[in-house]
């Protein structure tokens, strides 16, 4: 992990090629093991470590600048934040609709668990991938200062 | 079954590996494979949920963000001294544990405390209020919805922690020193 390593890596054909292959269907994977954990294996956490797994594989191949430009800094603290606010926020409003915290079914006569779980799931699955996403970019953020000032 | 011990050889064998390993890089690289037996392990013991984590957080994330940190490390691990009493803590807390393993009940014993009154009641409870397939999605969300919350504010507040460390101090750092010369100078 020296200096030259992000160029070396977007110029090997095979690894950007490879990685340009499987990086949409990790994503799709990812949205896949969100929104179908209420029926098999998955939910928001996993599917929060394996889109942003997704999003540092395009990071490590396609540079730290790429990934930047894709999906800024700054959504990702706002995302980090927001997924926590989204759980508590399902739970204010149970309580607001007459229920306790987090009795999601008093929010739809017949489909309330649905949506509360819906709800609670998505936001685990904002917040697990923005905080993995922002730990990835404060170390390799680190990395390439280094760089620039060692050059 | 007979896949079983032969996994939990090799988590040995990594283990003690990885101990005796000085190259950084290398030990990095075997506890991310440590992580993927693991996550074969939990697949046996039919915990698919678990698996997955540690197959995408242990075997996925952590080693991306070891080699990141190795950037910014010397490669290789610094010879220590040989020391008495952390080797006495070790084995001491080992015999514990041991000691501790002999009051479980056997692994899928159906007499075990959790199978009698705790799983029953889970897996009626999920079929009878919330209608979902997944009983792990029902008691992570429904039943333990507060724990879920708490977790998720634990993995918002490692980011926010990470950040504030890492990623903010840089810049402080570069008004506060000026670059060297001779760094402009190469350029």
């Amino acid at each position: 992990m020296s200096k030259p390593q992000p160029m070396r890596m977007r110029e090997m054909v095979v690894v950007r090629e490879i990685s340009r292959l499987l990086i949409p269907f990790i994503l799709l994977f990812a949205l896949y093991v969100q929104f179908h954990g209420d029926f098999g294996p998955g939910g928001g956490f996993q599917a929060g470590v394996i889109f942003a797994a997704g999003l540092v594989l395009y990071g490590l191949v396609y540079g730290l600048d790429a990934l930047k430009r894709a999906v800024p800094p700054r959504l990702i603290e706002v995302l980090a934040a927001g997924g926590v606010l989204l759980y508590g926020g399902v739970g204010v409003t149970t309580m607001l609709m007459g229920g306790q915290f987090l009795e999601y079914k008093v929010l739809d006569a017949h489909h309330g668990e649905h949506w509360g779980l819906l709800l609670i799931e998505g936001a685990v699955g904002i917040t697990v991938t923005a905080a993995m996403t922002a730990i990835f970019y404060a170390f390799a953020g680190r990395d390439t200062a280094r760089d620039e000032e060692s050059r | 079954m007979t896949v079983e011990p032969l996994l939990f050889g090799f988590l040995i064998v990594m283990a003690v590996v990885i101990i005796r390993m000085r190259s950084l890089l290398a030990a990095a690289m075997l506890s991310g494979i440590f992580s993927l037996i693991s996550a074969g392990l939990f697949v046996l013991m039919d915990a698919v949920d678990v698996a997955f984590t540690e197959a995408a957080v242990g075997a996925g994330i952590s080693t991306v963000l070891f080699l990141g940190t190795l950037a910014l490390t010397p490669t290789q691990e610094k010879q220590g001294k040989f020391k008495v009493l952390p080797l006495l803590a070790v084995i001491i807390t080992g015999l514990v544990l041991l000691w501790g393993i002999a009051d479980m009940p056997y692994y899928g014993d159906p007499n075990a405390p959790v199978h009698v009154y705790l799983a029953p009641d889970y897996i009626q409870g999920t079929a009878e209020h919330f209608h979902i397939p997944n009983i792990v999605t029902a008691v992570l969300g429904s039943y333990r919805g507060y724990d879920t919350f708490g977790e998720t504010t634990v993995i918002f507040t490692a980011a926010t922690g990470v950040l504030l460390l890492l990623a903010y101090r840089r810049q402080d750092q570069d008004q506060l020193v000026p670059e060297p010369p001779e760094t402009e100078g190469e350029e």
